[in-house]
């Protein structure tokens, strides 16, 4: 018997783990938490726990259920119910949104194995099936704390669907419009992207990609100030920062982030421009997680040196 | 021209010891060093020794057993005691020497400079000097540089270290700096090379500083200082970054025109070449949290680890984890009675804290192995095809170049173990090449004697 530790090298590894960056993931969102709760009051903050400790609680009980090892410790289950909850608009019944973070994390992760293994993003999947399940408390946005005095009021992409565009692009910026909780402060997931930045949890591909192709697609339709109010309005900087650089279920090159990117971007412009839906984000991110393990089979490395047999 | 670095990983430094001239530690009588017949890459040795034969400081005490393989000879004087078969830490058992020192380290009185005249001379004299590849391969020296001239457009000095702790090579550069000039002018004279390149990480200022001003006169040498990035230091790296060409899998450096050859490697030769005195001791680094004083010894070969921290004011706390060479490819050992071998360059001894290795969780996909790898491996999708056991996605996926710096499974953040999977892969993509190799021969056998059948009809 040996009083040494017996390991396979390396014998030292990066500070980083999965709870580190899931928790810088936790922390990005922040602002666009503060932001909810400036814009839309203090149910935004209710809503927000709400989604994130029914999260963690399927994920427990549902480890529990099947003996599995609870994993709700990596952060993980905290991430989903936190993007989820941005996703939501601020009036949503308490139960409807528990109903979205049981979708989440038993039928999309957990079902398919766990962190890791599921094909498509989590919340992104719980929100089109929220989206499709509760159309109408879905679609009703509340103004906002600095807006109109009204129930219930359009969304700046729903105007510019029926042709009128009210909302200044410095609203838009800031997030002073209605919308899901945390998409509307463009500010806000910049600020959260800059700190993904710097700590390097992801990288600059994916988000700058998507983003890019619609202002460039939405200034071809309409000009700069149109093309502006693209991709301030509505999910992209939501979708492109948080949601398209989930690790699990997007490529993992370079190469291929950019091509994510891009397809995103297209995607939701087809459905904005030409579809029934005023918002395409969602489900542009959710197709192109299908196509994930070709774009990775499309951009795999190739080996230094390595000789075609 | 300028070079698209490979990738690498940002390893912490961690050269704690870089301002310390290794101190040689005494001999005292009795002590029994433990030197196994086969240190390196190759045929074990021969022992020419027996039991109870005296010897002493640089006296040959085994020859090589093969082409590959390097004579040993003895660091210490004193009495053979006995001839033992011992357990290497890596699994294998060989034959060992053991000597019990006298404490006298009298020198061997036939050690002479070899003379040198032409290329076959020098090959001799490296092949007797008893070096191997010091920074760590422990390949045999001799037959690396027993190449062609014509083929030698480029000769890269690798002084990266740039492994975690390690400052045996920062140190033999400093210290060693005229035998390392020596060694270049023998290199560029028998071996004919277009350019000496010498690379070295630029978080070692002063070497490149000594050394650009040791090679002023020299117009064939150049001395690059490339960025502090893991593995800087590795064979196919060092000659990516320093001369932008590519080794293509199956070949050797010298097949692109190139040898790579360490510091201390260089001046082990260098030195033997100078005056006689073959490799019978090493630079080692003593440093980790559970060492009181880290600092660079100069050990002999055979000397047990536990000596070495002793000599150095011992364990600060109680190690958990003894690392022979750096933290990124060093072996962790049983026991601190192991000894010090050619290639060991440092002793690291981890508290419990750093000793005990992390938690393993699922994979998340998030493609740091990938975008790490300098070799453009994708450690993450060569694991999915072991564990599914598929040897045709092993062979795509080129895990045989893998050079198991570590890189992947340093920056991984679900801590798996990727270093070790590919080692296993390796085998496994070896057992499948070997069973399509005899499907083959069987179809061809079957084929032919088919043909045969039908012929005689």
């Amino acid at each position: 018997m040996s009083k040494f530790i017996v390991s396979v090298s390396p014998h030292i590894t990066h500070k980083d783990s999965t709870q580190s960056i899931m928790r810088d993931v936790l922390i990005a969102l922040c602002p666009a938490v503060v932001a909810s709760v400036i814009f839309f009051g203090w149910r935004a903050l209710l809503l927000t726990v709400v989604c994130v400790a029914t999260a963690i609680f399927w994920e427990w009980a549902f480890q529990k259920l099947c003996k599995r090892e609870t994993t709700i410790c990596d952060l993980s289950a905290a991430v989903t119910g936190l993007i989820l909850a941005m996703n939501l608009p601020v009036d949503l019944p308490l139960w409807q949104a528990a109903f979205g973070t049981l979708v989440a994390i038993v039928v999309v992760k957990q079902l398919f194995g766990g962190l890791g293994y599921n094909f498509a993003n989590p919340a992104i999947t719980a929100r089109v099936v929220m989206l499709i399940a509760f159309a109408g408390t879905m679609t009703t946005f509340a103004p906002t704390n600095f807006g109109v005095d009204a129930v219930s009021v359009a969304t700046p992409l729903a105007a510019m669907k029926s042709g009128t565009v009210d909302a200044s692009i410095l609203d838009l910026f800031l997030g002073n419009v209605a919308g899901s909780m945390g998409e509307t402060s463009a500010l806000a997931l910049l600020l959260g992207f800059g700190y993904l930045l710097v700590r390097r949890v992801i990288s600059w591909h994916t988000p700058v990609a998507f983003i890019g192709t619609v202002f460039v697609l939405a200034l071809a339709k309409g000009g700069v100030m149109f093309g502006l109010a693209e991709i301030l309005a509505g999910g992209v900087f939501l979708g492109a920062i948080f949601m398209a650089t989930d690790y699990v279920t997007t490529p993992q090159t370079p190469w291929g982030r950019v091509i994510f990117g891009i397809g995103c971007g297209l995607i939701t412009c087809l459905i904005r421009f030409f579809g029934n839906y005023p918002e395409g984000v969602s489900f542009s991110i959710l197709l192109m997680n299908i196509l994930t393990p070709y774009i990775s089979s499309w951009t795999a490395k190739k080996a230094l040196g390595g000789v075609d047999a | 021209m300028s070079i698209k670095l490979l990738h690498g990983a940002h390893v912490p430094h961690r050269k704690n010891t870089a301002d310390c001239t290794p101190k040689r530690m005494p001999v005292e009588a009795g002590t029994l060093l433990t030197i196994p017949v086969s240190m390196n890459i190759g045929a074990p040795s021969k022992a020419v020794v027996k039991v109870n034969d005296m010897v002493k400081v640089g006296q040959l005490i085994a020859e090589p057993g093969g082409f590959v393989s390097s004579p040993i000879y003895s660091g210490v004087s004193g009495k053979v005691k006995k001839l033992d078969e011992v357990l290497l830490f890596h699994g294998a058992s060989c034959q060992a020497i053991v000597i019990e020192a006298d404490g006298e380290q009298t020198l061997y009185e036939e050690i002479q400079a070899p003379t040198v005249t032409d290329l076959p001379s020098f090959i001799e004299a490296v092949k007797n000097s008893g070096v191997v590849g010091l920074g760590g391969a422990g390949f045999p020296t001799a037959v690396k540089l027993n190449v062609d001239p014509a083929k030698v457009d480029y000769i890269c000095i690798n002084g990266a270290e740039c492994e975690p702790y390690i400052t045996a090579d920062t140190r033999t550069m400093l210290d060693d700096a005229e035998l390392l000039v020596e060694g270049i002018e023998l290199l560029k004279k028998y071996l004919e090379p277009g350019k000496v390149i010498i690379g070295i990480e630029d978080n070692k200022p002063q070497c490149v500083k000594k050394l650009k001003e040791l090679c002023r006169d020299l117009p064939y040498v150049e001395v690059n200082a490339l960025p502090a990035l893991y593995p800087q230091g590795g064979e196919k790296v060092m000659i990516h970054n320093t001369t932008g060409r590519i080794v293509p899998e199956g070949k050797l450096p010298i097949d692109v025109g190139c040898v790579v050859i360490n510091t201390s490697t260089l001046v082990g030769i260098a030195k033997y070449i100078k005056t006689g005195m073959p490799l019978t001791e090493k630079y080692v680094t003593v440093d980790g949290s559970a060492i009181a004083n880290p600092m660079n010894v100069i050990a002999p070969i055979g000397m047990p680890v536990k000596k070495v921290v002793e000599f150095t004011g011992g364990y600060k706390c109680e190690p958990k984890k003894i690392v022979l060479g750096g933290p990124m490819m060093g072996v962790s050992v049983p026991s601190d009675e192991e000894v010090v071998v050619k290639n060991t360059g440092a002793i690291l001894a981890f508290n419990e804290k750093d000793a005990r290795p992390p938690k393993t969780t699922d994979c998340i996909k998030c493609g740091r192995c990938i975008n790490t790898c300098p070799l453009n491996l994708m450690p993450a999708h060569i694991e999915t095809a072991y564990k599914l056991g598929k040897g045709e996605d092993l062979k795509k996926l080129k895990v045989n170049i893998c050079m198991e710096c570590g890189c992947c499974a340093f920056v991984c953040p679900a801590k798996r173990p990727l270093v070790q999977v590919n080692k296993l892969a390796k085998g496994m993509l070896w057992d499948y090449n070997a069973k399509l190799k005899a499907d083959a021969e069987k179809a061809a056998a079957k084929k032919a004697e088919a043909e045969k059948e039908a012929a005689n009809v």
